[in-house]
């Protein structure tokens, strides 16, 4: 970013943060998930060629929910070299956060028609525990998602950064705190369900959760709330911040002798990473219409972590195709061969660490799709400008 | 900081020189009265059992610029991390003038006092251009909120582009960092140290791997910059120290062995000992 005379709009900026090319792209996503989307789902009737199944709209948009946190993953990962392998924590509580919600939506519709959700009924339980006050409410429990995997994040965060925990020491301590997230939520008396979790929701906003107009305004704002975590995270990274956060990857020293505090600029990014599977997550569970503790566990995590590294690290696009390469390989491969997935899963992460230093991306940009002049240095894409 | 950190200021008598009457401490603020702009004294430093800094004392004036020699494993190294916060000392005071005591102070915050530090080996942000290198280092807020917002103004610009014709580095402005010669490396360090304003520059072996053309105009640029900084530069090249013409500390075992012009230090029976052997 050269300087200029007058200072550019916060707005402008965010839309420079895109090239044309990238907005051309964006444009044609959009199109397709708002507008060719819905017409294929609900219009076209089942019999013909170019229609697209519940199980089409259910799967893609699952994944769509799995790229914003293939993204969240690649601001710390790729861009400030924080590699958490407890990131499903925090799409996981996004998901059991909204998932009271929808709890709450089933009403007296449950097996036991109390107000009480099933599990409660069959805990015996009179009345909702205080942490479910208020649950009933959309906004409130839109609050939730955002706020509580923050608060966790930044608290967590504050403490390991200030201690100056890193590397694999760091990487293992994320570890250690989503198996811990996964034993609390696993037991009943937490109250989120035990091994369970939230299922056999009906509602949502009082609309059908299983009608297929919900199920295409889900897949929309999935789709959506993606392009935007990408506008996002953009803009972030070809910021100054953005610059500062790559060289804290590169020589935290160097950055504490010029004068940064790399404590806040870590906290920032990966507080803000948080979120942002957390949004993820509570788009996630109306479409695939459970949570459980299992999201919780450590090999979701590592699985976030494989996407990001079979994609490209710190290039954000990167990240997205590689969710959608192994999640479509994953959904393909459990149905026809399931016992050799994590065979499979397991050669990918290996071919990508050793063959494949900057994922699919790096190799599309190797054989001749140039774009960036350097794959490590996306920050230096503005400059240039 | 607080009145208790400043003892030397207690009895009205010490105060002499050009501090008058009435002068007024401002904690936290670079107070210069005494012509002195850092004192070490009686730092001692031990990494398990090993003391890597012995008693040691130094006071270096504002303007001055100070050669540190001293054979291998002297303390040289461990007296620059003490400065820039990295390492507390096991016992001692640390002065930034008057009233900073540095050892309460994290390595952001002695950074943004005006305390430069240049490290042995060059280490620059490889994968950011030489621009945004000076960019980063540059003299501002430089809290989350603002870096978030950031936008170069042309003063900043302006300020940018003098550094980098000072350092000669103008023509390779949008270069990556890391694709720079060891020596355009180390000058782009120096370059990024000044572009922070600092009061005090710590330099170790700015001139390792330069060549001798590079050395010398390393040379004449730390001379143009005494007087406006402070300057203390550990250095092993003796041709080097000898075209700074300084004074020179020579530290040994983690303590003052000597001091004065080179050529006293060199005719100084223990210094010789010291680095010929015994």
């Amino acid at each position: 970013m050269r300087p200029s005379s007058a200072r550019t709009p916060l707005i402008v900026r965010i839309g420079q943060s895109f090239d044309a090319r990238s907005w051309q792209m964006a444009g044609l996503f959009a199109a397709f998930a708002l507008l060719a989307v819905p017409i294929m789902h609900l219009v076209l009737p089942p019999a013909h060629p170019l229609h697209l199944s519940t199980y089409f709209i259910t799967l893609i948009g699952k994944i769509l929910c799995y790229a914003i946190v293939a993204v969240a993953m690649d601001l710390i990962w790729g861009y400030g070299g924080i590699l958490s392998l407890g990131h499903g924590l925090f799409f996981a509580l996004g998901g059991y956060a909204f998932g009271m919600y929808l709890m709450r939506q089933i009403g007296r519709d449950g097996s036991y028609q109390s107000d009480l959700p099933d599990f409660m009924v069959f805990l015996d339980w009179k009345e909702l525990p205080w942490f479910w006050l208020g649950s009933d409410s959309f906004v409130w429990v839109a609050l939730l998602v955002l706020v509580v995997p923050a608060l966790i994040a930044f608290v967590f965060g504050y403490f390991a950064f200030r201690s100056r925990i890193k590397g694999v020491y760091f990487s293992i301590i994320t570890q250690a705190l989503t198996y811990a997230a996964m034993l609390l939520f696993f037991r009943n008396e937490t109250g989120f369900g035990g091994n369970n979790g939230f299922t056999d929701f009906k509602r949502i906003l009082g609309y059908s959760i299983t009608a297929p107009e919900t199920r295409v305004v889900l897949f929309g704002l999935s789709a959506l709330a993606l392009l935007g975590t990408l506008l996002l995270a953009r803009t972030l990274v070809t910021s100054k911040y953005g610059r500062i956060l790559t060289a804290i990857r590169d020589a935290e020293s160097r950055v504490m002798f010029i004068g940064y505090n790399p404590l806040w600029y870590k906290l920032f990014v990966w507080t803000l990473s948080a979120v942002l599977c957390a949004v993820a997550g509570a788009l996630y569970v109306p479409q695939v219409g459970i949570i459980n503790p299992s999201e919780m566990s450590v090999a979701n995590s590592i699985e976030i972590a494989i996407w990001v590294a079979v994609g490209g690290r710190g290039t954000l696009i990167g990240p997205v195709i590689g969710a959608f390469i192994v999640n479509l390989a994953k959904s393909w491969f459990t149905v026809s061969f399931p016992e050799y997935w994590l065979f499979f899963l397991g050669t990918l992460f290996i071919v990508a660490t050793l063959y494949l230093p900057q994922g699919v991306v790096g190799l599309c940009r190797k054989l001749g799709v140039k774009r960036d002049r350097h794959p490590l240095a996306p920050a230096a894409k503005g400059i240039q400008a | 900081m607080n009145a208790v950190d400043l003892p030397l200021n207690n009895n009205p008598d010490w105060d002499s020189g050009t501090a008058e009457l009435g002068h007024l401490l401002k904690p936290g603020e670079l107070d210069l009265s005494h012509k002195v702009i850092l004192y070490l004294e009686d730092i001692t430093v031990s990494f398990d059992g090993f003391r890597a800094l012995n008693k040691l004392s130094l006071a270096i004036d504002a303007g001055e610029l100070r050669c540190i020699i001293g054979p291998n494993g002297a303390g040289k190294t461990t007296m620059m991390d003490v400065i820039t916060g990295k390492t507390r000392p096991d016992e001692g005071s640390v002065f930034f003038g008057q009233t900073i005591d540095l050892t309460r102070l994290s390595e952001p915050e002695i950074a943004h006092i005006g305390i430069g530090r240049k490290f042995q080996k060059p280490t620059i942000f490889e994968n950011h251009t030489v621009f945004e290198n000076l960019e980063l280092a540059m003299k501002t807020d430089k809290r989350v909120w603002r870096s978030l917002f950031a936008q170069l103004d042309s003063a900043a610009g302006d300020r940018i582009a003098e550094t980098l014709q000072l350092i000669r580095l103008d023509a390779q402005a949008d270069r990556l960092a890391g694709l720079l010669s060891h020596g355009q490396k180390q000058w782009l360090e120096i370059g990024m140290l000044l572009m922070q304003e600092p009061k005090l520059l710590l330099l170790d072996e700015p001139v390792a791997g330069m060549t001798d053309e590079e050395t010398e105009r390393t040379g004449e640029l730390f001379l143009s910059l005494a007087g406006k900084h402070s300057l203390v530069v550990v250095e092993h090249d003796m041709a080097f120290v000898k075209q700074l013409g300084s004074k020179v500390t020579v530290l040994h075992e983690g303590s003052v062995l000597a001091e004065g012009t080179l050529e006293e230090v060199q005719s100084d029976a223990r210094v010789i000992e010291v680095y010929l052997g015994r």
